[in-house]
Order: structure tokens, then sequence, then C-alpha cells
């Protein structure tokens, strides 16, 4: 009975999307605090701290793990939502000819499925801007300029070998070759010495409307201010999806008291704007000090 | 005052069913809801029609009977009331009302604005109960103390009348509000306690078996819910089915 | 020697159920199993018989029209119910029950039954608690009482002002778990419309279906009914909607004793009617009489005033006021019973000092009580000096957190708000004692044919306590019918299931069928409502608070009028095979309209007063009820004999050996 319970009841797909939900609300505390280094970190420095963070995120197995945790919950969060969505449409097969739901209850909380299909479609589009390009495509590196030995190699334990200790050949070229833009082999391609970062800051502030294509031949997105609009809308809509989602979740595992119910629920209020705000101002900021 | 009403009339379980207007005159504001119904009713048999079938029984807001979806809400624009307690100085003159029965899967409609809850009751069947025998046999009503606020507690969840507008209300048509009550009322009696693992999986099986919609805490329950019942319970029986499934053998 | 032999058990009354227990016959489990029993009606007579008959082993099939068991009337009930716990120590005891109820009752009840009642009632509350119904509770975890309705002890156990509600819910839960395991068939919206006797015995039912329209035919062992009471022949009662009299006059007609119908409880504290469209009366909590003070103006000009609204009754000072409870029984002042807080309130407004547009209303005043309530707390809080304004502020908070919710539904139904001017009230019909006469065991004059609940006559005699019916009911249910009936059914085990193919059954049917398609296709011009509204207003201001011999002698020639002209011009629309409101209650009517006739006749030829009946001729020199205990200590039980007004009448004597006859008096 109880192993049945645990995926077909309604009770216990309510766990799951409250689960998947609160955990991808801390994903978002995560994410956020990256990109805060975005507009809080200035300059090279700026620039170097966060391709470090992306490389720290693609690379740490405990992110990885923690990574693949997040797909699964978007994915289940998604999937299951949706199943819920179908079976509760089902509970009413005909609909009021006058009804006033807005007299009893929240407009986000009646439309957390569409708040979470627009939520899903940003994802697939903000995952194909960023994260497609990232693990996909060849990405300029940060930074190859072997002359002024400020390009640094990571070796995969993670300490940091300045290019320029290299040898090179009588034709000034270096003994190792670079894969796919990122990767350092020797140059018998034996052994990976280590990887340049990707470089996304540059492919974000591009993205979002800098013209960096002097450093990382990154021409700046002609439709930017589209982008950033997207960006904002795709905020909003988090917004009100967590305005109801995150005490939601509280409720939906029982967490109920009278004492806390108050500070839940504001805290939830609270979270609900400030992180998708937070989120929203980077690429706002980017725009405007294109 | 003078009103518009459009009613959904459907002869039986299999008609379509569509709305129909209807002009009542002389509405005095005193009138309960049932009783402007009675008033329709009383012109529509004079001019040799079939009234408006309604449920209805005490009219005191007790039996849960009465069963309205009227302005787009159940049991009418009041708070803290059911359809036979909801007046007409509710609404104005002139005011168009649309009146419809509570609509869902689990309460099919069997004519007009009467609806089958029968649901509710399987429900219950699935162990909205003590297993006592009615013996008298039992220990004495002191021999367990019961805190208060527990007792008190226990009530207001008991307080539910069945009435399905929780049901209703919700844009999911979920049993949630009305099942967690009873499972509530129980899981906070010692009385209850026994047996809570096995009513809470058993009537959450049940409640989904009829075809109820899943709680998406909108909370469109507890607003509309004539008596008040708390959507803490529904947390609560979110924790009992905790305990019940993971937490157990 | 009377035909009618109540079969009270032989010795002292401490004994004669505990012996009577003993001594009669059982049923092995292995043969109940063997045996079916219809219930009618899930209120809590019905609910706990249906539940405690099926746990023994028995195949029951209940029976209610509502939707579902647990939407009888019974869970309307508000204020409480007694038991003989003696929990607060302040000295009840089982006689004291036994005693306030016979007393209460006006020395018109049964001794034997009401000290059996009295005796199991501890049973009730005890079984009530394991089955997890929430009774109010003290901070130290045990019950809470109160007191109630003039007795001297604090016996009531309650659950807020929905005591009914959560007792009824008990029992349906108890049901739920037989239903759940099939012992107990349920047939929702389904109406009684006729009892099946085979050679003498009850052996079943016909029954509609109310949504299907389809008459279907049950067969039993033995037949329940529990349908509650009649106060609907008024129209006008706090009775539900549907609370119909069909089951027990189709029983009676079948060969079961109506006792005293007359016996009705007019309750003093209900929102008044505000027009012809009134189709119920809501009660308010007879608690409210703790602290309501009730009034109606001294002068004439004012009440004239009052209607028209060029006064507010606020403006009227205390000299202006006649507080006429208090001015006629100084000593329970505005606690007096009921019965006689009605009585007073209908001679006021007889004396055409109604104070609203019907001339139909008192006034239940909580000002004294506001400001007193206030001083106090204002005390407490140490605001010695505080103002007006600030104590009756305080007060108002006092009595909110009393009645609250009373006051808000008061509101919600009035759009008066009571705390700031006083409520208006008028008694209505509440509960009907008379009922089909039963023996001890609870069986009618038709072998196999049960009666329990408000529906027979047993235990309240000529009025009922607060707070009574409750445990009346569940007493009944629980504990009395479960033994009773297998003395009965004993005979039966080798009887083998009742066949519904067999002529009686087939009689039966054909004149249910017949009886509903003569309504069908009489095609008259005037609704059901028209009728039942003519026969109200006859029974409320002939045969209601106060009853004289003209008035039921004209009572007894309207009704017949009504019923003849109901019969010829009642418009049922529909059909006979659809869910059909109007057919439904055409046929409760024209039950009502041979109850009724048959009321009028009861009230007529018993000349004393006594409990909720009141003969004008029969009063003392300052207008109080006066008994006969010579002539009339008797059940009145009539046979049918094809016509209401030519009903036989027996007489049970009643003896008291126990309990002394004395005049109610509360001066």
């Amino acid at each position: 009975m109880s192993n049945s319970a645990l995926l077909n009841s309604s009770i216990a797909k309510k766990w799951w999307m409250a689960l998947t939900g609160l955990f991808l609300c801390l994903f978002l505390v995560g994410h956020l605090l990256g990109n805060l280094q975005l507009i809080f970190i200035h300059g090279e420095e700026g620039k170097r701290a966060f391709n470090e963070y992306a490389y720290f995120m693609t690379h740490n197995p405990f992110i990885k793990v923690l990574s693949y945790v997040t797909y699964f919950s978007i994915l289940f969060h998604a999937i299951d939502g949706l199943v819920l969505t179908f079976k509760n449409k089902k509970a009413r097969p005909k609909n009021y000819a006058y009804n006033k739901p807005g007299t009893n209850s929240s407009l986000p909380s009646r439309y957390m499925a569409v708040l979470g299909t627009a939520i899903l479609v940003f994802i697939v589009l903000h995952m194909a801007s960023f994260w497609g390009k990232m693990h996909y495509t060849a990405m300029p590196l940060h930074t190859v300029n072997v002359e002024n030995t400020e390009f640094y190699l990571t070796q995969t334990e993670g300490s940091y070998i300045p290019v320029v200790d290299f040898e090179q050949n009588d034709l000034g070229e270096a003994k190792f070759w670079i894969k796919d833009g990122t990767e350092f082999y020797t140059t018998r391609g034996e052994i990976k010495l280590g990887e340049g970062y990707k470089d996304l800051h540059s492919l974000v502030f591009a993205y979002f409307g800098h013209d960096k294509m002097e450093e990382a031949n990154l021409p700046a997105n002609k439709n930017a201010l589209i982008a950033v609009i997207i960006y904002v809308v795709a905020m909003l809509v988090l917004a009100f999806h967590l305005w109801h989602g995150f005490a939601s979740g509280f409720q939906t595992l029982g967490v109920n008291h009278s004492r806390y119910n108050s500070f839940i629920k504001g805290f939830g209020k609270f979270f609900a704007i400030v992180v998708p705000l937070a989120f929203a101002i980077i690429p706002i900021m980017i725009f405007m000090n294109k | 005052m003078k009103l518009t009403l459009k009613i959904w009339r459907q002869k039986d379980a299999n008609d379509k069913g569509r709305l129909e207007t209807y002009q009542l005159d002389n509405v005095s504001e005193h009138m309960s809801f049932l009783e402007m119904m009675d008033v329709l009713n009383e012109q529509l048999i004079a001019e040799g029609q079939v009234p408006v079938a309604f449920d209805h029984d005490c009219r005191e807001g007790i039996c849960g009977m009465c069963s309205m979806h009227i302005n787009g809400e159940p049991h009418g624009p009041d708070r803290g009331v059911t359809t036979c307690q909801l007046h007409m100085r509710k609404f104005k003159d002139g005011d168009t009302i649309y009146v419809e029965p509570f609509r869902a899967k689990g309460f099919p409609i069997i004519k007009d604005l009467v609806v089958d809850r029968s649901a509710f009751d399987r429900i219950q069947h699935a162990g909205g109960f003590v297993s006592v025998n009615t013996s008298g046999n039992t220990q004495d009503a002191n021999a367990i103390p019961i805190p208060k606020d527990d007792a008190d507690k226990a009530f207001d969840a008991a307080t539910c009348i069945g009435c399905g507008a929780c049901v209703a209300a919700c844009k999911n048509a979920s049993a949630m509000l009305f099942v967690s009550a009873k499972v509530s009322q129980f899981a906070l009696l010692p009385q209850g306690k026994v047996e809570a693992k096995r009513r809470v999986i058993n009537m959450v099986e049940q409640m989904d078996k009829e075809g109820f919609g899943n709680c998406s805490n909108t909370g469109a329950c507890e607003v509309e819910c004539p008596k008040g019942i708390s959507l803490e319970n529904i947390a609560r029986m979110n924790r009992e089915y905790l305990k019940a499934t993971i937490l157990s053998e | 020697m009377s035909v009618l032999d109540a079969k009270i058990p032989e010795g002292p009354i401490k004994e004669k159920w505990t012996n009577h227990k003993n001594n009669i016959n059982v049923v092995n489990p292995a043969n109940k199993r063997l045996i079916d029993v219809i219930v009618v009606g899930t209120g809590l007579a019905g609910g706990s018989a249906s539940a405690s008959l099926a746990e023994l082993g028995y195949n029951v099939k209940a029976f209610c029209f509502q939707d579902s068991p647990r939407r009888a009337h019974s869970i309307a009930a508000q204020g409480g119910i007694n038991a003989a716990k003696n929990y607060q120590n302040d000295g009840d005891s089982v006689y004291r029950l036994f005693y306030d109820t016979v007393k209460g009752g006006d020395y018109r009840a049964r001794e034997g039954n009401v000290y059996r009642l009295a005796e199991v009632s501890a049973n009730i509350i005890d079984q009530c608690v394991a089955q997890g119904v929430p009774f109010a509770r003290e901070y130290g975890g045990l019950l809470d009482n109160r007191s109630f309705g003039g007795v001297l002890v604090s016996r009531t156990f309650y659950a807020k002002g929905q005591t009914g509600q959560q007792l009824l819910l008990g029992a349906y839960s108890a049901m739920n778990r037989q239903i759940g395991k099939g012992k107990i068939q349920m047939y929702n919206r389904h109406e009684m419309l006729e009892l099946v006797v085979v050679d003498g015995k009850a052996r079943g039912i016909i029954a509609r279906n109310l949504v299907t329209g389809s008459i279907e035919r049950h067969s039993a062992h033995a037949v329940v009914i529990a349908s509650g009471g009649y106060g609907n022949v008024f129209y006008l009662s706090t009775n539900a909607m549907g609370s119909n009299v069909t089951a027990s006059w189709r029983i009676h007609k079948k060969g079961a004793y109506f006792a005293n119908p007359c016996y009705t409880q007019i309750h003093p504290t209900c929102i008044p009617r505000s027009g012809d469209y009134q189709s119920k009366l809501t009660l308010m909590s007879e608690s409210l009489r703790n602290d309501g003070r009730i009034w109606v103006p001294k002068n004439k000009a004012d009440v004239e005033a009052i209607r028209n609204g060029s006064k507010s009754p606020v403006e009227l000072s205390e000299e202006e006021r006649d507080y006429y409870l208090e001015r006629r029984y100084p000593a329970f002042g505005n606690l007096v019973p009921r019965d006689v807080a009605s009585r007073a309130a209908k001679e006021r407004c007889d004396a055409g000092y109604g104070v609203n547009e019907t001339g139909e209303a008192v006034f239940l005043d909580f000002s004294s009580a506001i400001m007193r309530y206030g001083k106090e707390k204002a005390n407490i809080l140490g605001e010695a000096d505080a103002s007006k304004e600030r104590i009756r502020e305080l007060g108002e908070g006092v009595i909110e957190s009393k009645y609250g919710n009373l006051f808000q539904m008061y509101e919600k139904i009035t759009d008066d708000n009571p705390y700031k001017t006083p409520m208006k009230i008028y008694p209505a019909v509440h509960y009907t004692m008379g009922g089909i006469w039963v023996d001890y065991n609870l069986m009618t004059t038709i072998p196999g044919c049960y009666a329990a609940g408000e529906a027979n006559f047993s235990d309240h005699g000529a009025n009922r306590l607060g707070a009574s019916a409750l445990m009346q009911g569940l007493a009944d249910g629980y504990f009395v019918l479960p033994y009773t009936i297998g003395d009965y059914l004993s005979d039966d085990i080798r009887t083998g299931p009742i066949s519904t193919d067999t002529p009686e059954f087939e009689e039966a049917e054909k004149s249910v069928k017949d009886r509903l398609e003569a309504f069908i296709n009489n095609k008259g011009t005037k609704s059901v409502d028209y009728f039942h509204k003519r026969l109200g207003r006859v029974m409320w201001d002939k045969v209601g608070m106060a009853r004289n011999e003209q008035g039921l002698k004209e009572a007894i020639e309207e009704i017949r009028q009504i019923r003849e002209e109901f019969h010829k011009d009642v418009f049922v629309p529909g059909e006979m095979n659809e869910l059909n409101p109007e057919l439904e209650k055409a046929a409760r009517v024209a039950d009502f309209l041979e109850l009724g006739e048959l009321f009028a006749l009861d009230a007529l030829h018993r000349t004393e007063s006594c409990g909720g009946h009141f003969r004008e001729e029969s009063q003392t020199e300052e207008g109080e009820a006066k008994r006969d205990d010579n002539t009339f200590a008797y059940v009145a039980a009539w046979e049918w004999t094809g016509d209401p007004g030519k009903s036989n009448l027996h007489k049970e004597e009643l003896t008291f050996n126990d309990i002394e006859l004395k005049q109610r008096s509360y001066k």
C-alpha cells in the first residue's frame, strides 16, 4: 500500500511538487549569488571571478550531483505539475457558466500551471542561450594572452599554472594544444593539462548588449533589448509563481503552525519579490551600462 | 426588489442542461435566498411549469444539504453562511443572479441544482470512524483527559457540515478540506489516534478514487466554507499521510 | 381493561431494566445473520439503532430521505445532552434525573421508561467520547457541564452550540463503519411510503427512490420507525423542511396507535416571522435567557411607535417597559420553563403588545447584562472610573465571548445588531412529545414494528426538558432497542428470508402508486404549499400555544375542509418517475392533513392543561396551567378507524409509585 501511495496518491504527488519546488528555491538562491558577481565585481577581476565560478559550477563533483538533482527537479516539477493539472481539469469536466474565483483566492494561486509553463519555456530559452553554449559550442576562452602572462591554466586538481611556464618549441609554438578551445593538452595529446575558463562573462555581457568584440570576439546582441525584456518578464512570472508556491510548498509538506505561519508566508512573499527582482536587475544594469 | 435569475436547468443526469432566465418581482430583502427560490417555484407552479429542483432541508445552516453556486461562489456572496442563511439584502434591486449547481466530477448532477454528494459518504465509509462498538461498556468518559486545546481544535474540525462548498469553490474540485476535517478531528483525539494511519490512507485512497482533484493550496475552500474549517487541517492531513506512509513499517 | 399492555417489568424501579435484560430472549450470533431489520430514519435514534443492530450481526437496511444519513434533523439540536454522571459533584443521580424528567413532563410520562432513560444516560456519554465526539472540556482536560432548562444541577454535556451535530456525526460514524463492512445497506434519498404487514407482523416497507421515482419493495423481519417528530404540521416550525409524519402516519394507519398527538413543545426564543414567504423558523438557543431580559412596552402608544419605526426600543425608559416574566414569576423570572415563557409571550402579543409589524414578537434585551458584565470586567481591569461607553464596550466583549455565534446568526438573518438594539423573539413549534405508542420494549401495537426517538411518545410526557431529546434518541438506539428487539426476533430465526413477492407487498405497492398517481393526475390549481400554509395557520391559531373547546372544534372542521380541497384542487407538476420534490411534499402534506385533525381531536378531549398542552378552560386563578390528575393521568393512544376524526381512544393509565404528583409552580 505505502509504496504505491508514495507515487500515485494525490497527496504524494503534491509532496513531490513541494519538495522539488522548495529545492528549486534553494537553487535559485545559489544561482542568484553567482549572478550577482556580474554586477558587484567590476572589471577584469569580476570577469575572472565569474568565469572561475562558472568553471567551478561545471566541474565540482558535488555541484555536478547537485546540478543533476536540479535538472531532475525541474523536469519532475514540470511533469508532475502537468499530470496534476490534467487530473485537476478532469475533476471538473464542466465549468461554471459564471464564476468569481477572485473573491476567494489569489490570482497566482490559480494560475500556477500557466506560470510554471511560462517559466519552463524561459528555462529552455535561457539554457539554450547560456548553458547550451557553454556546454556544446566552442566558446571563446577567457584571455588567451600568452605574452603578458595573463593567461592561467587550471589543472584538474585546481592549482594554477601560468602558460608562460610551458616550454615553447623553436617556432615559438606552445608545446601543448587546445581542444574545443578550452582544453589544454600536451602536444602529443596524452595528458590533459588543464582547461581554460570559458568566457561566460563576456557571453552574458554580449547577450545583454555589451560590445565585447575586442576582447572576446563576441558581437553585442542586436536584440539585447528583447532579451532583457524577456528576462525581466520571466522574472515577473517567477515572482508570481513563488508568491504562491513558496508558502504552498510548506503547507503541502504539513508545515502549518499558528506560530510560524505568518513568518513562512511573509518570508515566502519576501523571497518571491527579492529573488526575481535581484535576478532582473542584473541584465537591466548590463544593458544600461553598455 | 426585482431580480433577473439565470438558473441552470437540467432534466436529469443525461440531459445537457442550460441556463434559463426568469424574472422575479416583489422580492423582499428579508427573504432568505431559498425563500426567494420558493417564491420563484410558486410562480412557476402557478404558470403550470416544472419548478426548479434544489436541495435544502434544515434551513438553519447546519444540515449541509443546500448547495447552490450563486453568482460565482458556493453559497453566494456572504461569508460564513450556507445558502439558506444567505439573505436577499446582499443583492440589489435589478441584479442578475446566476444560480448553478456545484460542479465536480465527484458530484454528478441529478436534476437542476441537485447534485449527488454520496462520494463524501463513501469517503467516510472508508475510515471516518473510530472502531468501537456501541455497547456503552467503554471506559468512563473522563478516563482520558484531553487537553482543552486539542478538544477545541478537534471540535472546530468536526463542525464540517459536509455541504461540499470546498469542492465547488476549488478550481481543482478537490475534496481535501472535507477529508482533512474528519482526519484531523480523529487525529487530534486519543480515541482516534489508534487507527490514525489506516484511516488517513484509506480515506485518501477513496477520495482519489472518487475523482476529486488535488489541493493546490489556493485557500478558496477555507474562504467559502460556511463553517470556517481551517486549511490547517489539510496540512495536518498531509502530515498524517506522511507519517502513515513513509514513516510507518 | 385496556388493550394496551405497556409490558413494564415487575420489581422495584431500580431493577426493572436489569431484570428485564436478564430475562428476555436473545438471538445467537449465527442466527442474527439470517435476520433483516429495516430502520427508517437516520437521526440520533435511527442512526444509533442501525449501527448497534448491525454490530450485533443483524442485516440492517437503513432509509433516509436526505442525501446522506448525516443530514437528519437531529443535527440541528444546539444546547446539549443530559446525563446523570454527577461529574460536578452537585448531587446529581439517576434518580434525580428521572425525577426532573417526570416532573418536567408534567407527570404524563411512564415512570419505568423514564427511569431506564436516566439509567443508561451515563453510558451515552462514555460511548460518545469513545467514538471521538469532541465535547467541551475544561482546562484540566475533563468534560465540562452546563446547567440547562430550570433544573438544579449541572448535568448537560455540550459541544458549543452544536451538540446535536456532534452526536449525530458520532452515530453516523458508527453507521459508516458498518456500511463499510456491508452490514448496513444504506438507502439515501429513499422515502418510506407504506408499511407491509404480513400475518399481523411488520415484514417490510414500500419506499420510493426519490431520484428515479421508482417504487421499491423491501422486506425484513422487523421494522424500526425513527423518523422524528411532526412539528411541521404547523407549516412553520424549527423542524427541517423535509421533516414529516409520513412514516409514523403510515404505520398508524396500519394499526399502530398514535399517542398524545397534542403534546407539542413551543420554544420561546425563536426569530419571529418576517413575512408570508417565511419557510421556517430559526431557533435561538435557550441559553440566551440566562442573560437576556424579556419585555414589551407598557403603553400601546410606544408599541405603535416602535412598530412604525418612529421610536427605537432603546429610547424607552425602564418605567416604560414591562418585564412581564419577572413581573409574573419573580422566583424564576426569565428562566421559567419553555412552555411557561412561550405562553406568556403569546399572552402579551394577543393583548396587542407585539413589537414587530406582524405583532408577534417580544424583546430579548441584553443591555442590562452588557452593563453588568462590563462593570465587572472594568473592576477586574482596575478601571474603577470607566465611562459608560467603556463599560458598554467591555460588556459587549463578554457577551460576545458567550453568545458570539448566536448574535452573529441573528444579525445575518434579521440585519439588526443585537448588541445595540434588543433582539426580537417569538415562540415557535420545536418538538413533539407525542408520537407512536410503544410498550417498554419500544414495540408499537403492530408486532415487529418499533418506534424510537422523537417518533415515539414514551419518555417526555407532556413537556420535554432541554437537552433531553438527544439523550432519549441515543438511549433508544444504542442501548434499548438492540436488546429488546432480540426478544421479538428470537421467534424468527427459522423464518428465513421474507419474500417481497406476496400479495401483501403487491397490495401495499399498488396503494402507494395509486396515491401518488392521484396527485400527479389531479391537475388542480393550487400548489402543495398553499394548503400546507393554510393548515399551519389553523394549527397555530387554534391548536397552538393555548387551546379552547370552541377553537379546537373549529379547527377540526377547517382541517377537514382544507383536506377535502387539497385532494380536489392540488396541483403537482412533473412526473412520478423522476426527482419530484412537489410530489414528495404532496404525500407528506396529505398525511399532515389527517394528523392535524387527530391532533386537534386529542387536544379537544384532554380538557386539562399539562405541559405543552394548555387548555384555556383549565387554568389557575393566576392563569397558570392546571392539571387534572384524577381524570387525565393516562396516555391517550388513538387507533385508526379510517377517519381521523373518528379514531378510537385507548387509555394507558399512568401509575406513579416512585414520584409524588405535584402541581408545577415557578412563582
